[in-house]
């Protein structure tokens, strides 16, 4: 990790000092354990603060929409697909940007460290497979994949798909991964049981839309829970409304998601709203062989006709 | 999402195709009427003690 953090040091400096870019966007500290925050870099002396290890896992593809500047961003797997899909929807121009490719070894759930952990955890240190988890009074040390965040456990495309500069060799991608377990649980429950499945996920929740604001495809101008003409739904806690907001965003990101987590790993209440995006993503993957941002020549199969385009669902 | 199967249809009719109107409205008003009255995203009164 510290290799990785040196050698986006090295790249932005060099970025920066040949006027390549304006302004480099990558992680520093945050001021909590696992907390990164993502930080932009404007001048040659900062290049310092940035850092790379386990807790990057905020996607940064959500800060470059609409931006006319020239950037360089820092992009693990799950940013660099949600860059190209900015570029096919026009958020930003492939010209603007270099891309410093990450090869990722995978996010750390801060929520599981933090609940296996006997005290507050005051420092994570990550060396090589393991992790140590230190607090007051205590010690410990985990092997790494067992701490990963739930959409990295299941990750196929760690290595970025489109970059400039890549900070290291890539990794190996992961093998014979089974990444819709969860979602083929829900699909088998029962119309009731999957209605109280879903009440009692999203009870929690406050609406404080850090999951949407978190998310590089929520960049709609003003969103369909903030319009009020016409109030497309309810601003209440109502379980009603708070189901129709999840499942409208979720829509919106059909055949778009690329599973990054940030919108999870945002939640101040710790829900997986992920299992609505996974469901859809696993349609767009079943019905259209589609993989979001892979590509910058492919349409999206939503914006695209094709005449063998599924349709049993009709009658 | 939880919502009956039998409660929500998709029909591709023509302006032209009056009769498959007709057709799918009667069978989809059937299927609903099996399904019962909706339960789901209805947002019930609050209980004040
Ligand atoms: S971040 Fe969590 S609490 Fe906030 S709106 Fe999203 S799901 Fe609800
Ligand atoms: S919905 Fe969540 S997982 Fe999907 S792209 Fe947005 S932030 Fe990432």
């Amino acid at each position: 990790m510290i290799a990785y953090t040196d050698k986006i040091r090295d790249i932005a400096r060099r970025l920066l000092k040949d006027c390549r870019v304006e302004t480099v966007i990558g992680f520093r500290n945050g001021s909590m354990p696992m907390m990164n925050e993502p930080c932009f870099i404007k001048n040659v002396d900062d290049v310092d603060h940035l850092i790379w290890d386990g807790n990057c896992g905020i996607n940064l593809a959500n800060y470059l929409t609409n931006r006319t500047d020239k950037i360089a961003v820092v992009a693990k797997g799950c940013d660099s697909r949600n860059i190209v899909t900015h570029i096919i929807e026009n958020k930003i121009k492939r010209e603007q940007l270099v891309i410093i490719g990450v090869p990722c070894k995978g996010m750390l759930d801060k929520r599981r460290i933090k609940a296996m952990a006997p005290g507050e955890v005051t420092r994570v240190v990550e060396d090589g497979e393991s992790v140590r988890v230190c607090g007051a009074g205590f010690e410990k040390t985990y092997p790494r994949k067992d701490m990963l965040q739930a959409n990295c456990a299941v990750c196929i495309h760690r290595n970025p798909v489109i970059y400039d500069e890549l900070v290291a060799d890539p990794v190996p991608e992961q093998q014979n991964v089974d990444r819709y377990e969860d979602v083929r649980a829900i699909e088998a429950m029962s119309a009731e049981e999957k209605w109280t499945y879903f009440e009692n996920l999203l009870a929690p929740c406050i609406r404080c839309y850090a999951c949407r604001n978190a998310c590089p495809l929520c960049y709609c101008p003003t969103c369909f829970v903030d319009e009020s003409t016409p109030q497309w739904v309810g601003k209440s806690q109502n379980p009603v409304d708070v189901r129709t907001f999840h499942f409208l965003r979720a829509y919106h990101c059909a055949g778009r998601c690329t599973d990054c987590g940030s919108c999870e790993r945002a939640c101040p209440m710790g829900i997986n709203m992920r299992v609505f995006t996974k469901k859809l993503e696993k349609e767009a993957f079943e019905q259209w062989g589609w993989e979001a941002g892979l590509s910058l020549d492919q349409r999206p199969p939503l914006d695209t006709y094709r005449p063998d385009d599924p349709q049993d669902f009709m009658k | 999402m939880g919502v009956e199967p039998g409660r929500v249809h998709f029909s591709w009719i023509s302006s032209a195709e009056s009769t498959k109107f007709v057709d799918v409205v009667k069978k989809v008003t059937e299927a609903v009427r099996a399904v019962g009255p909706n339960q789901k995203f209805v947002k019930k009164e609050l209980k004040v003690a």
